[in-house]
């Protein structure tokens, strides 16, 4: 059974590049709706499908990105 | 006990007697015993000597170096010194203490390798980028060679400004006897600086080396703060005189032309002319003052400079329209024989010219 | 719940200023990951450039040094021969490394310095704005080069992995990308030997990074694949990944 995964995104370190978005096996990240302080449509976790393989933690160019393993 | 030593060289001893423990440098002429000296002596007593690849590296390891609060120095010649100026002016824009000696040629371009004078502005104005001062220094023989760093690694690190002591071919080359009075200091037994990059195990804030502040009005910040200590700086001036008391003209000169003048005062004082000499130690800062002091009972002053006239316009600014200020210059690495100056000492007491300047 | 990605501790915690999509940003991370896992931070010196990384002096949480433009390898060979036991990184650009600061380059690495070079070679000038950087691909557009590089006009790109590899002094040089996850894991590899060298005393270490400059190829930030495919399809035909050099 593969492992189960959260991620969360710091909506004011993300500058919408979503190189996260570009990488992730399970397409569990997508473009936010929601305008960020900084002036950004953040990337955020859809919810759900983590499976916390951190290639989104390690592509984020600005640490925006936390994976925990549930 | 007195040793026979070139001016080079005793630079090197006077620098390592000093605490001086890291030298980066490149060969040019006429300063290329300091290199070939500090590349054996410096390993003697546990120091560094890189040859650099240009001038351009050179002082750029001796910026990392002194970053580190390694007492440091570099050292060339005018064209070299040139090449260098976009690392002085980060050092002093980073308030980073080291001592940078010039031994002068003739100019400009590539020019000639005799003794000259001719990097006065260079040195006296900042001679990189932006606003900044040097801390310098006009050694007029050997054991000033050997006895000025002490002195200027003393400034440079109490006001945090770059020290530079501007010498010529002359004195690089000559070789006089000489005592070694300066203290010979351990660099084990100097307080680290709190500003030196190093190693961190103390768990005290980081330390950043830098010249540069984006942030609106920060710079114009740092500046002024910096100016504040040029301004205590000022306080730091030295001179040498040598019969001013009852001077009717003042010759005011230094390094070789200030050697070359005390003869054409002494020539003068034979013939019965009230001569007199006036020998700025250091040329930044420029004893403005006393010189404005000696023009009110001297009227005549005549700047003797181995360069176009460059000195002649600090002695201006000092002397400030109240008596009059004379010239003799020799630009093109030639040296300037002191009867000539005896010439002009009579142009001006005896046949009365006014404004006189001679570029001979 | 574990959380598995802690903040490096090498690296302050605050915003960076680097454009969307620049890979700057992951190669921070990944230096000061390294530092931590080698436990080096606290007599590490960091040799910040001039071009965008010119900031990186306040982002790591370490002594920092900021220097001209091009001679953060002289720099960084008077720190390390004055305090030997320090740990120094020039951190550098293309234009930086390989145009105005060539000559520092070629002969830290000559004097086989004991000094770790990370370069990050986006084949442009960023900070200043677009222009041809001595890595710029033939055709490739720039502000200075509106057309595409022409080789007749402007020559052709610098291989700086394969040129420091014919030095005797150059023991590690490394060519990595950060435009996939694959990539980065590697470049963190690369880095990490870059770093054990200069503890172990092995000598001038360099890790060539080909990263993205979305902002000036003119390709959307937004759009992560216009860019990694620059790198992916273009760059890495010039610039060959891999390892050119490794002395034991």
């Amino acid at each position: 059974m593969p492992k189960q995964g959260k991620i969360e995104v710091n909506e004011e370190r993300c500058k919408g590049c979503y190189l996260c978005v570009s990488v992730c096996p399970n397409k569990c990240l997508e473009k936010s709706d929601k305008f960020s302080k900084t002036g950004y449509y953040p990337a955020s976790y859809k919810g759900s499908g983590c499976i916390a393989c951190m290639s989104c933690a390690k592509i984020c160019p600005d640490l925006a990105i936390k994976v925990y393993e549930l | 006990m007195k040793v026979l030593m070139k001016g080079n060289e005793a630079l090197c001893e006077g620098a390592i007697r000093a605490g001086c423990r890291f030298f980066a440098g490149y060969p040019i002429t006429p300063q290329n015993e300091v290199p070939e000296y500090m590349s054996w002596r410096l390993p003697e007593v546990g120091g560094h000597f890189v040859q650099a690849e240009s001038e351009v590296a050179a002082i750029n390891m001796i910026f990392g170096a002194a970053s580190t609060g390694v007492r440091s120095m570099g050292s060339s010649s005018s064209p070299g010194i040139s090449l260098k100026q976009e690392g002085i002016s980060y050092c002093a824009g980073a308030d980073i203490p080291f001592l940078i000696a010039n031994v002068m040629r003739g100019g400009p371009g590539l020019g000639n390798i005799a003794g000259a004078q001719g990097d006065y502005f260079q040195s006296t104005r900042g001679g990189g980028h932006g606003d900044y001062k040097l801390f310098v220094m006009a050694p007029q023989g050997v054991q000033d060679m050997i006895d000025f760093p002490t002195h200027c690694y003393e400034i440079a690190y109490k006001y945090r400004v770059p020290a530079m002591i501007l010498a010529d071919g002359i004195i690089g080359q000559m070789m006089e006897s000489i005592e070694m009075k300066t203290p010979e200091i351990d660099p084990k037994n100097l307080k680290e600086p709190d500003w030196a990059l190093g190693i961190n195990n103390t768990g005290r804030p980081k330390r950043r080396v830098t010249s540069y502040d984006l942030r609106e009005g920060m710079l114009e910040k740092m500046v002024l703060e910096r100016v504040k200590r040029y301004r205590e700086l000022e306080k730091e001036v030295l001179w040498e005189e040598k019969m001013t008391e009852d001077a009717e003209i003042i010759l005011v000169a230094y390094g070789t032309s200030a050697r070359v003048s005390a003869t054409a005062v002494k020539m003068a004082r034979e013939k019965g002319i009230k001569a007199g000499l006036f020998r700025p130690i250091t040329l930044s800062p420029f004893p403005k003052k006393r010189l404005f002091e000696l023009a009110s009972k001297t009227k005549d002053f005549m700047a003797v400079e181995m360069s176009l006239g460059q000195m002649v316009e600090d002695l201006r600014l000092s002397i400030n329209g109240k008596a009059n200020v004379h010239l003799h210059a020799k630009p093109g690495g030639s040296l300037i024989a002191p009867e000539e100056v005896f010439d002009s000492i009579i142009k001006v007491t005896k046949e009365g010219v006014k404004d006189y300047a001679t570029i001979k | 719940m574990q959380l598995l990605n802690e903040r490096p501790k090498s690296l302050l915690d605050v915003s960076m200023h680097y454009c969307p999509g620049c890979g700057h940003g992951i190669v921070h991370r990944l230096v000061a990951e390294v530092m931590d896992e080698l436990n080096i931070r606290e007599k590490t010196i960091f040799v910040a450039p001039v071009g965008c990384a010119v900031f990186a002096d306040t982002y790591f949480n370490c002594d920092a040094i900021q220097g001209p433009h091009g001679r953060g390898p002289a720099i960084a060979t008077g720190i390390k021969r004055a305090k030997p036991d320090s740990i120094v990184v020039s951190y550098q650009g293309d234009g930086d490394l390989a145009s105005i600061g060539m000559a520092e380059t070629v002969h830290s690495a000559a004097r086989n310095e004991n000094i770790t070079i990370i370069f990050i070679n986006n084949a442009i000038y960023g900070m200043t704005g677009g222009q041809m950087a001595p890595t710029t691909l033939i055709g490739q557009k720039a502000t200075t080069c509106i057309y595409g590089r022409d080789p007749k006009v402007n020559g052709y790109p610098i291989r700086i992995c394969e040129l420091l590899s014919s030095l005797e002094g150059t023991r590690y040089a490394e060519r990595t990308t950060v435009h996939n996850v694959a990539g980065v894991v590697k470049t963190k590899n690369a880095i990490k030997k870059a770093f054990q060298n200069q503890v172990n005393g092995i000598g001038f270490s360099i890790v060539e990074v080909l990263s993205m400059c979305p902002t000036n190829w003119g390709v959307r930030a937004d759009n992560p694949s216009e860019a990694t495919k620059y790198i992916n399809d273009q760059m890495v035909k010039i610039f060959p990944p891999g390892v050119y050099k490794d002395v034991k």
